[in-house]
């Protein structure tokens, strides 16, 4: 599994995310946002952090980088892309994902652990996981409070397209839960075609027990294998 | 070609939570205007360029809120002609 990670000015994760493909077997490659093709990947993914320190809005400046042109078409040509926390921002903002991010409802910077139910397994990226499960992986941002009218939401339910919710130990979906006032508590939303992934939580952070959890192992597994055809 | 100074507004769209607006109503409740009932922020974006027309500095203002300054999911936004020639220089 051949992984570009872009990176933007501002990006922190780039480093976690690079580390987490090359744990379960893929082969990373920092691609920096004003180089262009992404012919020869199998993946891309949009690291976490604060490009162009949230100028404007979240995501909203590192959207018209030169490499997005090419991320929007490696996505139209369904190769999977998968956005965390300021990435999901970032495609949310470049249109490959419907909604919108916006301050938390605290309206504090929430840096913790929380807890996300998996909703839909028939995805690229959750496969390895059980609908229902539930993981714990840390947040670390000050908008992620997703936003969409009441139609996209209705449609992302139907079509099943909520990947992540925020729950709580019991696996209910409750406001208590809910770390950013997200409608419906939605943590991660795929598009329509299934490829594309956008999600406020690490789980590139959450990938060795001994620093807290191995819970977001799965999403990266579950790619790698998507892309591998099984051979027995 | 004519220079103009032109103020863009970018608004919270009704109904959608705006958490900072909250927090400075709050702010002013407590300070003792107990008689707001509601504070939105939104934001305000000022743009020199040169333009044959005002019309026309408008019409561009309006497309680059389309393609980035504002988010149409979260935000609505108008555009006025705040100053012209001389005065924008300043």
């Amino acid at each position: 599994m051949k992984v570009a990670v872009v990176t933007f000015p501002g990006s922190n994760c780039d480093y976690d995310l690079y580390k987490a493909i090359q744990q379960v077997g893929g082969e990373p490659t920092f691609v920096w946002h004003r180089e262009r093709g992404l012919d020869g990947f199998d993946a891309v993914m949009l690291p976490g952090g604060f490009s162009y320190g949230d100028y404007l809005r979240a995501g909203a400046i590192a959207r018209m980088s030169p490499v997005m042109e090419d991320v929007v078409a490696f996505a139209e040509g369904g190769g999977p892309v998968l956005g965390v926390c300021n990435g999901f921002q970032i495609l949310c903002e470049a249109g490959l994902l419907p909604g919108a991010l916006v301050k938390n409802a605290s309206l504090r910077f929430e840096s913790r652990d929380v807890l996300l139910r998996v909703e839909n397994t028939g995805n690229l990226f959750t496969a390895d996981y059980e609908v229902g499960d539930v993981l714990r992986v840390p947040i670390a941002h000050g908008e992620g409070n997703y936003q969409a009218d009441e139609g996209t939401l209705e449609r992302l339910e139907g079509e099943g397209r909520v990947i992540f919710r925020y729950v709580d130990a019991a696996g209910a979906a409750t406001d208590a839960a809910n770390p950013n006032g997200s409608l419906r508590n939605i943590a991660g939303i795929v598009n329509e075609r299934g490829n594309v992934l956008g999600m406020m939580p690490h789980p590139e952070r959450a990938m060795e027990p001994l620093l807290g959890s191995s819970d977001g192992v799965g999403v990266f597994t579950s790619l790698s294998r998507s892309l591998v055809p099984a051979t027995s | 070609m004519s220079r103009f100074r032109l103020e863009i507004r970018v608004k919270p769209r009704p109904g959608l939570l705006n958490p900072e607006g909250k927090a400075i109503h709050h702010a002013l409740n407590s300070l003792g205007w107990s008689e707001v009932s509601d504070v939105r922020v939104g934001k305000a974006i000022y743009v020199d360029l040169e333009a044959p027309y005002a019309d026309g500095a408008v019409e561009a203002a309006e497309a680059m809120c389309r393609k980035i300054l504002a988010n149409p999911v979260t935000e609505d936004f108008e555009v006025a002609v705040v100053a012209e020639a001389e005065e924008a220089r300043t």
